[in-house]
C-alpha cells in the first residue's frame, strides 16, 4: 500500500499538470471546474451567513434596534437569494456532481466540457450581478420577489437582482443538460442503469428539474422586470394584471427547486450510508426510483405556497393531496438509509457523522412539512416561523449537512489529502447541536404567531428568539471550522492515497487527485453498485486491468 | 407561569380548537417516526458497529419491508389530509347570518369598517361568540391579516376581495399581524383583535358615533356616481335592476353563468365590460380609480343590502373560500 501511494503522489494529476492562471480559468476539465465552483459558492455561502448572522443579531432583541427597518429586510432578502441561488441550487451537482459523476460513470469528462466551463462563466457574471446591486443599495423584496410589490412598489435594485437570477439560472440549465447527457451516453462499458451508483440517479433527476423547470423562473423575473421598467401590466391590479398569477408562476419553478437541492444531497447519503456499513444499499430500485418520483410529483404541487393567497378551495384541496403524494418518496429514501445500516459493519469516520445527521435533521424537516400540506394546519403556520424552520430543517440541516458529508467523503479523492478527523468530528457535532439549537425554538415561535420577515416583534418571543441566535453562534463555529482544516489539510493533510475509505465505485479505482484523464484505460463493470461483498474480487480485478 | 415563554397560543375562536387537535395529532404522530427513526439509526450504529459486526451480511432489500413503508405513511398521511381539509372547509364557509367587517390593508396599516359605518385603524373590536366575516382587500400590495389566537389568515389582495370568518370564544385582546410581507414597516403592521361581551360591543358601537352605515353610504355614493341612472329599480334600465341581485346567479352576453358576490360587483365597478349581463349592451364607463377601496366596499354593501329583506338583517355569506377568489 505504501509503495502505491508513493507512486500516485509523484505521477502527473489534473492539479499539477499546470500551475497558470490561465490553465485554471480556460479549463475544460470538470474536475478544475468543480473546484473553481467550490471557491465561488464557499464565497458565496459566507457572504449570505455574514447576512444570517445580522439578521439573528437583531433579533435577539424584541425592537428593531441594530439596524433600520429598510436594511433588515435587505438583509433577509439578500440572505436568501444568496443561499438559494448562489448556494444551495448550485452546491452538490456543481461541485461535488460536477467532479465525480464522470468518475463515478468511468467517462474522461463531462459530454460539453465547454459548455461546462460557460456555466461557471455565467454563475459568476449572474453573482457579480447580485453582488453589484448588493453593493449599491441591496433589494428588500424578499427572495420570493411577491408581486406588485417587487414590480411596482419597492425602491431598491429589484432588476439588477433578478438580472443576476436569471444569467445564473442558465448556468443550472447547463450543469443539468450536461449530466443528463453524460449519464445516458458516456457510462463505462458493463455500467447498466442498475448498475448505476445512486448519487448519479439522484443528479439524473435533479438535472430533469433543473432543465426543465429553471426557465420559468427566468421568464417570471422577466416579466417582473418588464413591469417594473415599462409598467406592462402582467401583475399588478392597476395595471390589469394579477398578483396570485405571480405566485403560480414563481412556485412553478421555485418549489421543485427545493428538490433541486436536496435529491443531490439524498444520491451523496447513499453513497455515504453505504460506504460506511460496508454493505449494499436496502432496496436499491426503491431509492432510485424515489427520487424520479420525487422529480416528477415534484412539478405538481407549487401552489401548497397558497392555500390563504385566494385559490379555490377544491385547487387546494388537489394540491393539499399532491404534497402528501411527494412526500411518500422521501419517507421510503429514508427508511432504506435507516435499513441498509442493519447487518452491517458500521464505521463512524465524519462523513458517515453528518449522514447521520442529515438522515435525523431531514426526518424532522420532512415531518414539519407534512403539517404544512395539511390544510387547516398551514393556514395557521404559512409565513410564521414554523415555515421558517421546516424549510431550513430541509434546506440546511438536510442539504447543507449532506454537503458536507460528501464534501468530507470526496475531499481525500479530490486533493489527495487527508483532513484530521479529530477536528472534523468535532465540526460535525457542532453543526448538529447548533443547527437544531437554532431551529427548533423557530418550530415553537412560529406555533405561536411569530410571522417570518420580522424586524421587530412582540416581547413575548424573545427566549425563543435568543435561544436561537445562540444556536446560530454555535452554527457558525461548525460551518468556519471545515473552512480551517481543508485550508490546512492542503499543505499538512496525510496523504490519502486512491481508496482511504476503501469504497467500491469507479472514482475510487483512480489515483487520487485523479489524472486530467481520469482513467488511464477505460474501465469495465461487471458489479453491482455498492457490491462490498465482493470487494477483494473486484480490486483484483481492476488491479488485473492495469 | 410561563409568562416568558409561553410554549402555545391562546384559544380564542371556535376553529383554534379543531386546528390544535389535529396540531396534537401530528406533532404525536411526528414524535413517533422520529424517535423510531433516530432510535433504528442509533441501535443499528452501535450494535452493527465495526468492532462489534466486522462482517457486513448482504441484504438486496425487501418487498414487503418496502410495501409497508409506503403504505403505512400513505394511510396516515390521508388522514392528515382529510382531516385538515376538513378544517379548511369549515373555514372557507361562514356561516349564515355572520356579522361583516370590511378590512382594507394598506402599507402599512390596518383599517376596518363596521357594517354600522364605525371604523377604526389597527385594532378591531368584535362581539364573543358571534360569527364574524372579515372581508378583505388591498389598497397596494399584497398584506396577510392574520390573528394566531384565532388560527385565522388570509391574504388581502389589491384588486378583489378575499375572505375569512372566526367565532371568538374568549374575551381579551390579542395580536393581529400582517403576515405577508408588505414593505418597510411590515413588522410595524400590527394590531389588536378587542374581543368583548355582546353588551359592551354594543356600547362600544354607541360610542363610535358613526352617523351612516355603510349600505346608506353607499347608496349615496349610488346617487353621487350616478349609477341610478342606468341601474333603475324598474326594468326600462340600460343596466341591470340590482334589487334582490346579490347571490343570484345571472347568464352573461357571453353564455356564461356567473355568482354574483362581493368580486363580481366589484369588478363590475371596475371593470365592467368583463362581465355584460345577457341583454345589455357594454356601456358602462369604468370607475377604476374614482372610487376608494372604501368607497368600492359601501358600494358592494350597498348592492347586498337591496338583496335584503330588512334593513338589518344580515344574508349569509355565499359560499366562499378562506381566501375566496371567485372573479376568475
Amino acid at each position: 500500500m505504501a509503495t502505491a501511494v508513493q507512486a500516485t503522489v509523484e505521477r502527473e494529476n489534473y492539479l499539477n499538470h499546470d500551475y497558470s492562471l490561465k490553465s485554471w480559468l480556460l479549463t475544460r476539465d470538470h474536475k478544475r471546474i468543480a473546484i473553481l465552483y467550490l471557491i465561488s459558492i464557499t464565497a458565496m455561502f459566507f457572504v449570505g451567513g455574514f447576512f444570517a448572522m445580522l439578521i439573528r443579531l437583531e433579533l435577539l432583541t424584541p425592537a428593531g434596534d441594530l439596524v433600520s427597518s429598510d436594511t433588515y429586510n435587505k438583509l433577509f432578502t439578500m440572505h436568501g437569494i444568496v443561499m438559494v441561488f448562489f448556494f444551495l441550487i448550485p452546491s452538490v451537482p456543481a461541485v461535488i456532481g460536477n467532479f465525480v459523476i464522470p468518475l463515478m460513470v468511468g467517462a474522461r469528462d463531462l459530454a460539453f466540457p465547454r459548455i461546462n466551463l460557460l456555466s461557471w462563466y455565467l454563475y459568476m457574471i449572474g453573482a457579480t450581478f447580485a453582488l453589484v446591486s448588493m453593493i449599491w443599495g441591496g433589494v428588500d423584496t424578499g427572495w420570493t420577489f411577491y408581486t406588485p410589490f417587487s414590480s411596482s412598489y419597492s425602491n431598491t435594485h429589484v432588476v439588477g437582482s433578478a438580472l443576476g437570477i436569471f444569467i445564473t439560472g442558465f448556468s443550472s440549465i447547463f450543469t443539468g443538460l450536461n449530466f443528463i447527457v453524460t449519464i445516458h451516453r458516456m457510462r463505462a462499458p458493463g455500467l447498466t442503469w442498475s448498475r448505476l451508483p445512486l448519487f448519479c440517479w439522484s443528479n439524473y433527476a435533479a438535472s430533469l428539474i433543473m432543465v426543465l423547470g429553471t426557465p420559468v423562473i427566468a421568464i417570471t423575473l422577466l416579466l417582473v422586470a418588464l413591469e417594473r421598467l415599462f409598467h406592462i401590466g402582467v401583475f399588478n391590479p392597476a395595471l390589469g394584471g394579477d398578483p396570485i398569477l405571480f405566485q403560480h408562476l414563481f412556485w412553478f419553478y421555485s418549489h421543485p427547486a427545493v428538490y433541486i437541492m436536496i435529491l443531490p444531497g439524498m444520491g451523496v447519503i447513499s453513497e455515504v450510508v453505504t460506504c460506511f456499513s460496508r454493505k449494499r444499499v436496502f432496496g436499491y430500485e426503491f431509492v432510485a426510483l424515489a427520487s424520479i418520483a420525487i422529480a416528477v410529483l415534484g412539478f405538481l404541487v407549487w401552489a401548497h405556497h397558497m392555500f390563504v393567497a385566494g385559490i379555490s378551495v377544491y385547487a387546494a384541496l388537489v394540491f393539499s393531496l399532491l404534497s402528501y403524494l411527494v412526500a411518500i418518496p422521501s419517507a421510503v429514501k429514508v427508511f432504506n438509509w435507516t435499513a441498509t445500516l442493519y447487518k452491517g459493519s458500521v464505521r463512524y469516520d465524519t462523513p458517515m457523522l453528518y449522514a447521520f445527521g442529515f438522515i435525523g435533521l431531514f426526518t424532522i424537516g420532512g415531518l414539519t412539512g407534512v403539517f404544512l400540506a395539511s390544510l387547516g394546519i398551514d393556514v395557521h403556520v404559512t409565513d410564521t416561523y414554523f415555515v421558517v424552520a421546516h424549510f431550513h430543517y430541509v434546506m440546511v440541516g438536510g442539504m447543507v449537512l449532506a454537503y458536507l458529508a460528501g464534501l468530507h467523503f470526496w475531499w481525500p479523492k479530490m486533493t489527495g489529502k487527508l483532513y484530521p478527523e479529530g477536528w472534523a468530528k468535532l465540526s460535525a457535532l457542532l453543526v448538529f447541536v447548533g443547527f437544531n439549537l437554532t431551529f427548533f425554538p423557530q418550530f415553537i415561535v412560529g406555533y405561536l404567531g411569530m410571522p417570518r420577515r420580522y424586524h421587530a416583534y412582540p416581547p413575548e418571543f424573545q427566549v425563543l428568539n435568543v435561544l436561537s441566535t445562540a444556536g446560530a453562534s454555535v452554527l457558525a463555529v461548525g460551518y468556519v471550522l471545515p473552512m480551517i482544516y481543508f485550508m490546512w489539510s492542503l499543505r499538512y493533510g496525510e496523504d490519502a492515497g486512491p481508496n482511504p475509505w476503501h469504497a467500491v465505485g469507479l472514482e475510487w479505482m483512480t489515483p487520487s487527485p485523479p489524472p486530467t484523464h481520469n482513467f488511464d484505460e477505460t474501465p469495465v463493470v461487471t458489479w453491482e453498485a455498492y457490491d462490498y461483498e465482493h470487494q477483494a474480487e473486484i480490486d483484483e480485478e481492476v488491479a488485473v486491468g492495469h | 407561569m410561563w409568562k416568558n415563554l409561553p410554549l402555545f397560543p391562546d384559544q380564542a375562536s371556535s376553529i383554534a380548537y379543531q386546528v390544535d387537535g389535529l396540531y396534537a395529532f401530528l406533532v404525536v404522530v411526528s414524535a413517533f417516526f422520529t424517535v423510531l427513526i433516530f432510535a433504528l439509526v442509533f441501535l443499528f450504529a452501535v450494535k452493527y458497529r465495526k468492532a462489534a459486526h466486522p462482517k457486513p451480511q448482504q441484504i438486496e432489500g425487501s418487498l414487503p419491508l418496502e410495501l409497508t413503508w409506503t403504505l403505512i405513511p400513505l394511510g396516515i398521511s390521508m388522514i392528515f389530509f382529510a382531516w385538515g381539509a376538513l378544517i379548511y372547509f369549515q373555514e372557507a364557509r361562514p356561516p349564515r347570518g355572520a356579522m361583516e367587517i370590511y378590512g382594507v390593508g394598506k402599507q402599512w396599516m390596518w383599517k376596518f369598517e363596521h357594517e354600522t359605518g364605525q371604523r377604526e385603524i389597527n385594532s378591531l373590536h368584535v362581539p364573543l361568540g358571534r360569527d364574524i366575516r372579515v372581508i378583505l382587500s388591498s389598497q397596494d400590495v399584497i398584506h396577510s391579516f392574520y390573528v394566531p389566537a384565532f388560527r385565522v389568515k388570509a391574504d388581502a389582495l389589491p384588486g378583489r376581495y378575499t375572505s375569512t370568518w372566526f367565532r371568538p370564544t374568549k374575551v381579551g385582546t390579542y395580536h393581529l399581524f400582517c403576515a405577508e410581507y408588505c414593505g418597510t414597516e411590515h413588522s410595524g403592521m400590527i394590531g389588536e383583535v378587542v374581543v368583548m361581551e355582546p353588551a359592551a360591543y354594543q356600547s362600544w358601537l354607541a360610542a363610535g358615533g358613526a352617523s351612516a352605515t355603510m349600505a346608506s353610504n353607499g347608496k349615496e355614493l349610488f346617487t353621487q356616481l350616478g349609477c341610478a341612472t342606468c341601474h333603475r329599480s324598474d326594468t326600462q334600465g340600460r343596466g341591470p335592476n340590482l334589487a334582490g341581485l346579490f347571490g343570484k346567479s345571472v347568464q352573461l352576453s357571453d353564455g356564461r353563468i356567473v355568482k354574483v358576490d362581493e368580486n363580481y360587483v366589484r369588478e363590475s365597478i371596475v371593470n365592467p365590460q368583463a362581465k355584460v349581463v345577457a341583454g345589455f349592451q357594454p356601456i358602462m364607463p369604468t370607475f377604476q380609480g374614482q372610487v376608494t377601496e372604501e368607497s368600492l366596499g359601501a358600494l358592494v354593501s350597498y348592492v347586498k343590502s337591496l338583496s335584503q329583506p330588512q334593513q338589518n338583517a344580515q344574508g349569509g355569506g355565499p359560499l366562499q373560500t378562506a381566501a375566496a377568489s371567485t372573479s376568475n
